[in-house]
């Protein structure tokens, strides 16, 4: 029973009582379970982090640096070098952060600063909600089937015209870079539209009123305040919709031809870490598997980095906004 | 008006309780991490009575009250130093849960904070958590009766307490803080966000309620503290120093504090020379 | 800019004219740049569009009865249907909830209430972020070296857990946001009439958050619903319904990503019909968030 001196002294009408032993116990069991499951997210980010480290360590070992600089992936030879992976990663990250980067951060726009009645925001919103919400090998069927027989007279006529210039240099033979960067382009664009969005209604009103007050257009104020005041949470948004990029992995293995390459051509065929790993892994043997965890920590250090480095820059614009604490 | 100098070490003169003490605050000081928020404050609830806290903003009066039934213990920073006496039991004893506490020293809050549940369970919730044997319903009655709000909610009992109106809500958490019959209630500036009919309304509820309890009244309202409080004390601040440290100025009879107060800073503030 | 410049001049003699001009610069590029805005907003919404019309006319046109019971069929074989997949793809989503909530909601309630600003709670709050950008392959390849390995069989178990891997930061961020939005108030109220700790949350905290919960909740049992990487190498496939949780198990998403692939009409045909049907999954789950979170209590 609960230390309790007061039931006896206090007036004999009260019905207070202290909690009993059951409830102490209760609040006892509870707060420890609770602290358990906190730390269990702990555990278990150290915990992915070992099994992969120690599952790739015999590759680790075999390989080296070299796994990181070199240009093959032969089974047979037992040759396995990720360079051309790691480049088109970035590569198509890249280049869906510039599509998809520019049309999240120009929605955001559109949504927050007074362009539509409410109504019409609140359907543009749910649109890009529900583009976010779009399983990732929907898209991947949607690239094979609708996006590439599209862009291909296109693709076509600007190799013909233009084809000394480096990123028109290849003919589009289906699977390629420019399909799989659309691709990704639309998936991340909700994640950099959502944080973008947010960074714009942090700021506060009377910045805006202030601006107005000068005798501002709308666009110079959107340009020249609202821009650059949101900056820090735009460029957090894009960090993180290039991080989200990187580890996309089922509609790239669809549509980027998961061949090892090496091309600035947007037209050419490529291979990202993550499709390696969903194209190579179900048929790989022991020596090759070892090779793919190589992979999948490689993967794991990039993301790990950019998510930290975008996590970094949110922080510090709601910090900006809020007050230190 | 006393020089800072003087006011930084002031120590207000012992009040004399003339009845029974129920809860004995002997603050020393009161800290929330460096900032030191209250010092050297004997305050002592007697019982039936209601005791007022004035002062100016950032006084700390409410802090000493949330002290009181150790709610400020919700803050990390905060650290107490000093005894509240309670039946002659140390509430900061160690033995002491606050929990405990909490159940035989009610509180009623500033703003109105019904629980997001019906009005009948909101009333309900401290016999249910105090394990309540006897008739429920009766119980339940009697508190929205004495809180005197029994007459608008009687045929929406099952309502959410959010539904009602802020004065309504009000009355609402006192029903609740007085359905299991605490020893000492604890009043925040319960009238500081209702329109005059709802605080004329509560006032009178205090006069009441404090037949059966002892009441600590904390208000920003003079006129307030002058209808309902039987004692005042009056708190000061420091402004010296770059700090804002809040102390007990002067405390006796509500009518002695407002026609005679001994000390200079009292006179003025209860003249509204200051706020 | 000189513009702003013009508005601080002295005024001259003669008014400068006060009405708009359309044909101005300022104007113009004002009128300019608001088309820009709604092209971009318009081209955004293309593809969903676009995906919207594919999903109905080409998979509505293949979904029936027997597409949604039948086993998927082999190569040059006509007819088939993917209803072994759905009910892996629900099997499994229902073992990551079943594994996912309790352990998030748990963690959302140490991260929000219990103890915010511990060192365990910030560690915890920060790994959970990296958590949601981490590639969801990787939980797979995670899940194959920890379960299909040590076990010697993909499994529903296996897929199960990896999705429960990617869905544990999202349930747990979520339900955090959604037990902070609980007014500090209604707590100390509770805390201020004797409640313990276990009190204050179960009789109030989760109550009055529960609509929030279940929104991010929900949200994330889509997001899982539409996963396909983490159960390439956990679940594999399988051509068959289920029998047992420790057998190779057939999803929605991998059967289109093996199915979009193949050289064969009515293979891809299926692979429309199942991404109508994954689709209409995954939106079901969404308009059950909002609906749930429309309900939100009042302040």
């Amino acid at each position: 029973m609960a230390y309790d001196p007061f039931k006896s002294a206090s007036s004999a009408r009260t019905l207070s009582a202290p909690p009993s032993a059951s409830d102490y116990l209760k609040d006892a069991t509870f707060r420890a379970f609770a602290y358990f499951c906190a730390l269990s997210i702990l555990l278990l980010v150290g915990y992915i982090v070992f099994e992969l480290g120690s599952q790739a360590m015999p590759a680790i070992k075999t390989h080296g640096l070299g796994f990181v600089t070199g240009t093959t992936w032969d089974t047979n030879e037992e040759v396995f070098g990720v360079l051309p992976e790691i480049w088109g990663t970035l590569y198509s990250s890249l280049l869906a952060l510039l599509i998809g980067g520019g049309l999240g951060v120009g929605i955001a726009i559109f949504l927050t600063q007074g362009f539509v009645h409410a109504k019409i925001e609140v359907t543009f919103r749910t649109i890009i909600e529900l583009l976010a919400a779009i399983p990732s090998v929907v898209y991947g069927l949607w690239g094979i089937y609708v996006l590439i027989p599209l862009l291909r007279p296109g693709a076509e006529w600007l190799h013909e015209k233009l084809g000394w210039f480096p990123l028109f240099g290849t003919e589009l033979s289906g699977p390629g870079l420019a399909p799989a960067a659309l691709v990704l382009a639309i998936m991340i664009l909700p994640t950099v539209a959502a944080i973008s969005a947010d960074a714009f209604r942090r700021i506060p009103y009377k910045v805006k009123e202030a601006a107005y007050g000068m005798g501002a257009t709308k666009w110079e104020v959107i340009l020249k305040v609202m821009l650059p005041t949101a900056s820090s949470g735009i460029l957090a948004g894009m960090v993180l919709g290039f991080g989200r990029a990187l580890g996309e992995t089922m509609a790239l293995a669809m549509l980027i031809g998961n061949v090892n390459n090496i091309s600035v051509s947007l037209f050419a065929p490529a291979n990202t870490l993550a499709s390696l790993l969903a194209s190579t892994f179900p048929e790989a043997g022991q020596m090759e598997i070892q090779a793919l965890m190589y992979a999948a920590l490689v993967l794991l250090v990039i993301t790990f980095i950019v998510n930290v480095a975008g996590l970094a820059v949110q922080q510090y614009t709601m910090r900006k906004f809020e007050g230190k604490k | 008006m006393n020089n800072q100098s003087e006011l930084d070490t002031f120590i207000a003169d012992k009040y004399e309780p003339q009845g029974p003490v129920v809860l004995d605050c002997q603050v020393n000081n009161i800290y929330y991490g460096d900032f030191r928020a209250v010092r050297d404050t004997n305050i002592p609830v007697e019982k039936n009575k209601v005791t007022g806290f004035i002062g100016p903003s950032g006084c700390g009066k409410s802090t000493v009250l949330r002290s009181m039934n150790r709610m400020n213990d919700l803050i990390d920073s905060f650290r107490f130093d000093g005894q509240i006496h309670y039946h002659n039991q140390d509430i900061y004893s160690k033995k002491v849960d606050a929990v405990v506490v909490r159940r035989y020293i009610g509180m009623v809050f500033q703003l109105p904070n019904p629980f997001s549940m019906s009005i009948y369970d909101n009333v309900a919730f401290g016999l249910r958590l105090n394990r309540f044997k006897g008739d429920e319903e009766e119980m339940v009655v009697r508190a929205l009766e004495r809180a005197a709000i029994w007459n608008d909610v009687k045929d929406k009992l099952n309502n959410s307490g959010l539904s009602l109106s802020g004065g309504q809500q009000q009355r609402l958490c006192i029903a609740r803080a007085i359905a299991t019959e605490p020893d000492v209630l604890l009043m925040d500036e319960p009238c500081s966000a209702l329109d005059p009919i709802a605080t004329r309304q509560i006032e009178e509820l205090m006069i009441e309620l404090k037949q059966h309890y002892s009441v600590a009244l904390v208000t920003h309202n003079m006129q307030q503290a002058t209808r309902v409080a039987d004692v005042t004390a009056f708190m000061g601040v420091d402004i010296s120093k770059g700090g804002r440290t809040g102390h007990l100025v002067e405390m006796g009879d509500t009518q002695q504090i407002f026609e005679d107060p001994r000390q200079k800073l009292t006179q003025a503030y209860v003249r509204g020379e200051f706020s | 800019m000189n513009h702003l410049d013009e508005q601080v001049l002295p005024p001259q003699f003669d008014l400068p004219s006060l009405e708009r001009n359309a044909f101005e610069w300022r104007a113009l590029k004002n009128t300019l740049l608001t088309g820009f805005v709604w092209l971009l907003a318009v081209i955004a919404s293309i593809p969903l569009f676009s995906v919207i019309y594919m999903l109905v006319v080409e998979g509505g046109a293949r979904l029936d009865l027997e597409a949604i019971t039948a086993l998927p069929p082999a190569g040059f074989e006509m007819g088939g249907g993917f209803g072994n997949a759905i009910v892996g793809t629900l099997v499994m989503v229902g073992i990551a909830a079943a594994i996912s909530i309790p352990l998030g909601t748990m963690a959302a309630i140490y991260l929000a209430i219990l103890d915010p600003s511990s060192k365990l709670a910030t560690t915890s709050r920060f790994l959970a972020k990296v958590l949601t950008g981490f590639p969801s392959i990787l939980a797979g390849v995670f899940i194959y070296a920890v379960l299909v390995v040590t076990t010697g069989t993909y499994s529903a178990w296996a897929g199960g857990v990896a999705l429960a891997v990617l869905m544990l930061p999202t349930v747990t961020l979520a339900a955090e946001e959604a037990m902070k939005q609980v007014p500090q108030k209604m707590k100390d109220a509770a805390f201020g009439m004797g409640c313990t700790n276990t009190q204050v949350i179960m009789k109030v905290v989760l109550p009055t958050g529960l609509p929030g919960i279940l929104t991010g909740v929900i949200l994330a049992v889509a997001g899982a619903a539409g996963e396909s990487a983490p159960l390439l190498f956990t679940a594999l496939f399988s051509n068959y319904y289920m029998a047992e949780l420790a057998e190779p198990t057939a999803s929605l998403s991998i059967l289109i990503y093996n199915f979009s692939g193949m050289p064969f009409d009515n293979q891809i045909e299926l692979a429309w019909a199942a991404s109508l049907v994954l689709v209409m999954i995954v939106l079901i789950f969404n308009v059950l968030a909002r609906v749930v979170g429309k309900s939100k209590f009042k302040d």
